[in-house]
Order: C-alpha cells, then structure tokens, then sequence
C-alpha cells in the first residue's frame, strides 16, 4: 500500500486528491486529526463517520473554505494551502445545509453561478442545466420554495454547472426521500461515468456501499479505507446472525459478555459479533443448543463493521 | 355530553398561571440568548453612557472662538485695538490674515473662517477727521445659528471695549460704523441651512443600511459557504454589493435636491454636474462604511447597533445640527473623521455659495481617503475562509 501510494503521488493525473497529516482544530478542540488519504480520479469515495466526526471540516479543507493547522497535500495536482483559489475554479462544493440564495429563482441562481464562474454563456449553460435536472418548468420558481428533493438537485446542478473536476458533496441526501435519493445517485454515476470525481459524505449504508471506495472517519481519525469488501474484510469482525423469537432476553444477556463486542437487532434477526472468534464463540456456546434460536455464522454487515469502529474510537480518543 | 367533559378534563389539567409560566419560560430564554450576545451586551452600556457623554460636552448652540480672517487694509493702532475687542468678546477668534479681497472670498466660500473683517486702507485717519468710516464684515450666513449671535453681539460689545481706549463720551458715539455683511443667506433663512444639510443627513442613514447588512445576511443566511466556495475575490463582492447601491444613492439625492430646489425654493448656485459628482462620492464612501461595517459585525442586529452608533455624531457633530465651528476643537477633531462633515461643507458651499471645485479640494480629498480607508478595511476584513 505504502509503495502505491508514492508511485502515485509522481502520477498526479490519476489522484485527485491526496493529503497527508492534516489536522484542524476548533477553539482548542481537535476536529480533525492526522488524516491522510487519496482519492482515484473517476472514483466516487464515500466519507463516512459519525455526526461531529470531521468529515464536514475535511471536506472544507479540501476546498479551500479551511485552512488546516497542519498537514500538506494537494487537490486536483494543485497544493491545499497555496492554491485554493486554482483549486475552487475546478471543484464543486454541495453544502450540507442549502447554501444557494432563497429570494432567487432557480434559473436566476444557475445564471449567477456560471457568470462568477466566467462561463461565456451562462444563460445557455443554466438552461441545459436546468433541462439535465429535470427543473423545467420551474426556472422561474424561487429557490426557497422548492421541496427538499428539488432543492437539492438544483444545489447539484449549481455546483456542476461550470464543469468541475470534482465534486464535494456533504451529506447531499440527508432528509431526501428513497426516489430522490435514488435518482440523485444515478446521477453521480453518470457523473463519474464522465470522468468526474466525487468525494461524497454520508450516513446512509446502502449509499456506501454505491461507492467506489469508503473511508470510515470518527473523532477526526480516519480508522478505515478502501473497498467495501476490503473494509469489512479487514475489520477482523466476526459474526454470527441468530433468527428465532424473543431476542430482548438473549440480548441483553449477551450484551456485555467478554469476547461480545456487539449485539445489534436487524428486523427479525439478531447480529451478534466480536473481533476475537474463538472468544465469541465461547461466549455463545451456552445459548447455541437452545431451540428458540437458529444460530448461523455469518459476514459482518458495514454497519456492523462501522459501529464497531465506533466504539472501538470512542474507547480509544475519549477515555 | 362526552366531547364537553374531555375539554373540561383537559382545561383541568392546564397548569395554574399558565400565562405567567409561559411568558416566565420566554423571559429566561430571551435573556440568556442577550447575555450570550456580547457585543449586544456591551452596547446597552456604551451607547448611552458615550453618546451622552460626547454630545453632552460637544455640542454648543451659541458658539464662540469662530474663526475670522482679517484683512487689514492699513497697520494701525485703532485697527488693532478694534480686532482685541473684537477677540475679547469670545465670539471671534482671528485665524487667518489675507492681503486682498479675493483671498477673504475664497476662504468664506470654502468655509475655512466664518467671518471676514476687513479694516480698509485710511480707516484711522478718516475716523480722526470725524468721517465716520465702516469697518467690513462679512460674516457666512448659511448656518444662521453659527453667525447670528456673533452678528447681533459685534456692535454693543466693540463699542464697549474701544470706548475706554478711545476716550469717547458717555453716551458713547461710536467714531465708525459696523458694516455687517451677512453673506449666502441674508434673510438668514434656516431651510437653507437644513435642507442641503439634509441631502447628507438622509443620504448617510440610507446608504449605510443598505450595506451594513449585506455580508452579514449572507453569513447568517449560509450563502456565504457557498459563495466562498466559489473563485470570487474579496473585492470582486465588495463591488459587487456596493454598486447597485451607488445608483439607488443617486436617484434618491437627485430627489431631495429636487424637492428641496422645487419646494423649499433652496437654490443651487454652483455647478449641478459637480454637486452630483461629489454626492456620488459621498454614497460611495457611505456604502464603503456601511460594508466595512458588515465585515466586522457577527450578525445583522449588531451591524444596525455600529450603524446607529456612527449616524448618532453623524448628525450631532458633522455641523448638520449645530455649529461645527462652535464645537470643542476634540468634537471637531471627531467631525472630520465623518464623511458628512465634508459633504455638507461640499453640499452648502455648491448650493449657497456657488462654489467650485478649487475651493472644495479638502473636503473632496477628505472624503476619497475616508473610502479607500473604508474599502481597504472591508477587504482585509473579509474572511476569505470559514475558520
């Protein structure tokens, strides 16, 4: 992995991102702390990590809005601290709260945005883009009375508009429903499909597992990355899923037994896993001949793998 | 029978003085939101307690120790006599000597001294013959108040003083005459004095506004983020924001002046083209402040609190409302930090003195720099990033 990474370092046409040791703090709070990663051009990479964990500040870092406390590294081939304005030219930024002027309309913001961007028609590149996302109709329409699906379109389609490289996207689907959310994501393949590459954070599991690769970041460390299968792999998560009735007995029985790192319902069955193996299954060897429950290994869900990063972090960067 | 009952069990359950638990629970969040607004806190206290304090001591309605030119004709010992008694009533305090007429006119126009007096050439001699010659002077009437008590005090209180030195009679007959000159405004006329004074006045509340809340409202909006994250420059949005207001400033002076012109019968003797060239620099500059304003400020209410808090002297020290001359020289020292001082020296000078450029070069140059300096702390003020 080391060697890779510094070959790929020399090749800045296929990295679009690539930091190193970047740390940031609030009013003595750490935020973000050591971070360092790559991201492939082309790729879509999901951030994921619990609320408050960093990637937000990451994620303004990369795009210049924050300047780090230290740690270098470049974007797009153009260095973080120097370059931010080269780096804002060829980057889409979608915030997590909507960010584009309410009392305009919808065309009106698309106008505004290609015309800073010095597109040379901006009124023509508004209006395909007003046809790409499916807003015709509703140029006209102001932006603060669009629905939370609309609204976050158009905040896509302000931030592709003057034809980035790549594309920041912080929590886009949050409070979006399942068709929206759906479409939205057919939209970032087709975007990547392009040679866009898409930095995208998010809390949704089904989400992370549309992405190219993932990167797991809680308290301001990044404690995982890669492929979804390689995460899950390298997570050393054993589990094993038990259907059957009455878990809330079992489970709370289980919960806090040494080698039980994790007890967690999912619909009419019960994940139940620990990173050392042989531990977890002394742990439920009592409860495998009961006739209530059908035990059965099993791979350890992302979530699993997630919750249990969780914790473990939390163990580690808070005691 | 049912549906009654369950109103009246729930009325029953409504805690007793529900109204004043209510307003109790609005209260504490109210204040504990103010005491976390510092800067809102700290101005509940400065505002007053400054204002008072400042306009308390600065302000003077019958102003004393304005300046004067003298313009002495002759190198006489009556004539100095007469120019101690003058500076011993208080009200006049001799700042410039000029060699001939023009240079008097051209410091009254300008507004540099208020007074001209002029002691003509043979004023002993003729007063030794009995001639009875006139002492000149020309006082700058645009501001009635500033001119009027100096005016009425300068016969009674020279002849008394000169009557001692010169050894006259009692009743005392005075050996010359007062010629009393009360130029721009003879009818001494207060709406002329206030209606261009206004053009200022309006002009400064409105235009500040305008930008005060511009950044802030981004801020607080969120756009900010956004905008940020997009290749604009720090004084590409200050231009931005502040050009639009510059041609809203002048449709709105061009108003006043209009009404004033057509209403108030206030003429406009100077050049139209100059007076709207430098109001447009006085928006300019105003809008200037009122942006820097906005990149200091955290939120919108405290941009309205720094606005109130610079229109206040605004008017009360600029010369607007009371003489500026008549104004300890410290509160003096403040008016020139204020654009309106010089706009409204500018406006009165075009307007009532047919003024021109040449003798407006200070106040004109007072002004630019003011905005260089507003734009120039707006720029580097503005955070660039969100950190």
């Amino acid at each position: 992995m080391k060697g890779d990474s510094t070959s790929a370092r020399s090749d800045a046409s296929s990295i679009a991102i690539d930091v190193k040791g970047l740390t940031k703090s609030f009013g003595g709070r750490e935020v973000v702390h050591d971070l360092s990663m790559q991201v492939k051009r082309g790729e879509i990479y999901g951030f994921l990590g619990p609320n408050g964990s960093g990637k937000t500040t990451t994620i303004r870092i990369l795009c210049g809005l924050l300047t780090p406390d230290s740690g270098e590294g470049t974007c797009l081939g153009y260095d973080i601290r120097r370059d931010a304005d080269k780096i804002k030219r060829k980057v889409g930024y979608m915030t997590q709260r909507f960010s584009l002027y309410q009392d305009l309309s919808v065309r009106e913001n698309l106008e505004f945005v290609g015309r800073l961007y010095g597109m040379p028609d901006a009124r023509r590149a508004a209006a395909d883009m007003i046809a790409r996302i499916g807003l015709k109709g509703r140029e006209e329409q102001l932006a603060g009375e669009l629905s939370g699906g609309w609204k976050q379109r158009l905040a896509l389609g302000a931030c592709t508009l003057p034809n980035p490289q790549l594309l920041l996207l912080d929590e886009p689907t949050a409070g979006v429903d399942p068709k929206a959310r759906r479409d939205f994501w057919n939209e970032i393949h087709a975007l990547a499909a392009e040679g866009l590459t898409v930095l995208v954070s998010t809390h949704y599991m089904d989400e992370a597992e549309r992405c190219h690769e993932i990167a797991y970041i809680a308290y301001g460390h990044l404690l995982a990355h890669g492929t979804v299968d390689q995460v899950i792999a390298k997570s050393g998560l054993s589990t094993w899923t038990v259907t059957g009735e009455d878990f809330n007995g079992l489970m709370a029985e289980l919960t806090g037994k040494p080698g039980v790192d994790m007890v967690a319902p999912f619909g009419t069955s019960l994940h139940v896993s620990g990173r050392d193996k042989a531990a977890l299954e002394a742990a439920i060897a009592p409860y495998r001949d009961n006739s209530k429950w059908r035990w059965q290994p099993s791979e350890p869900s992302l979530e699993d793998v997630f919750i249990d990063l969780m914790g473990r972090s939390k163990d580690n960067f808070q005691g | 029978m049912s549906a009654t009952d369950t109103i009246r069990n729930g009325e029953e359950r409504e805690p007793a003085f529900g109204f004043w638990r209510r307003s109790y629970a609005m209260l504490v969040k109210e204040f504990i939101q103010l005491r976390r607004d510092r800067v809102s806190f700290a101005m509940i206290i400065i505002i007053p307690v400054m204002q008072l304090l400042l306009f308390g001591f600065a302000i003077n309605t019958t102003p004393r120790h304005l300046p004067t030119a003298v313009l002495l004709q002759e190198d006489s010992d009556l004539g100095r006599s007469i120019l101690k008694a003058m500076e011993n009533t208080a009200y006049f305090r001799f700042t410039r000597e000029v060699h001939t007429v023009e240079q008097l006119d051209e410091l009254l126009q300008s507004g540099k001294v208020l007074f001209g007096v002029e002691i003509p050439r043979g004023f002993e001699r003729a007063v030794r013959r009995g001639d009875k010659p006139a002492l000149l002077v020309a006082a700058d009437a645009t501001d009635p108040v500033a001119a009027g008590s100096a005016l009425g005090a300068l016969g009674p209180l020279v002849q008394g003083a000169l009557a001692h030195d010169l050894h006259i009679g009692d009743p005392p007959e005075m050996p010359f005459e007062i010629r009393a000159h009360a130029r721009y405004n003879p009818a001494a006329e207060s709406r002329l004095n206030i209606v261009p004074g206004l053009v200022g006045t309006i002009l400064t509340m409105t235009m500040l506004i305008f930008t005060a809340l511009s950044v802030t409202r981004e801020i607080e909006r969120g756009t900010m983020e956004s905008l940020l994250s997009m290749p604009i420059k720090p004084v590409e949005v200050m231009f931005g924001k502040i050009i639009p207001y510059v041609m809203v400033g002048f449709i709105q002076a061009g108003l006043i002046i209009g009404i004033g012109v057509l209403l108030f019968g206030v003429p406009v003797l100077g050049s139209l083209t100059l007076l709207g060239l430098l109001t447009t620099l006085f928006i300019t500059t105003n809008l200037s402040i009122g942006y820097t304003f906005s990149t200091i400020v955290q939120n919108q209410l405290q941009a309205m609190q720094l606005s109130m808090m610079f229109f206040l002297p605004s008017i009360l020290l600029s010369g607007f409302m009371f003489p500026f001359a008549g104004m300890p020289v410290w509160a003096q020292y403040i008016g020139e930090v204020l654009p309106l001082t010089h706009f409204i020296r500018i406006v009165r000078a075009i307007m009532l003195k047919g003024a021109a450029m040449p003798n407006l070069q200070y106040d004109t140059i007072a002004l630019a720099a003011l905005m260089l300096f507003a734009m120039t702390v707006a720029v580097t003020r503005f955070r660039r990033t969100l950190d």
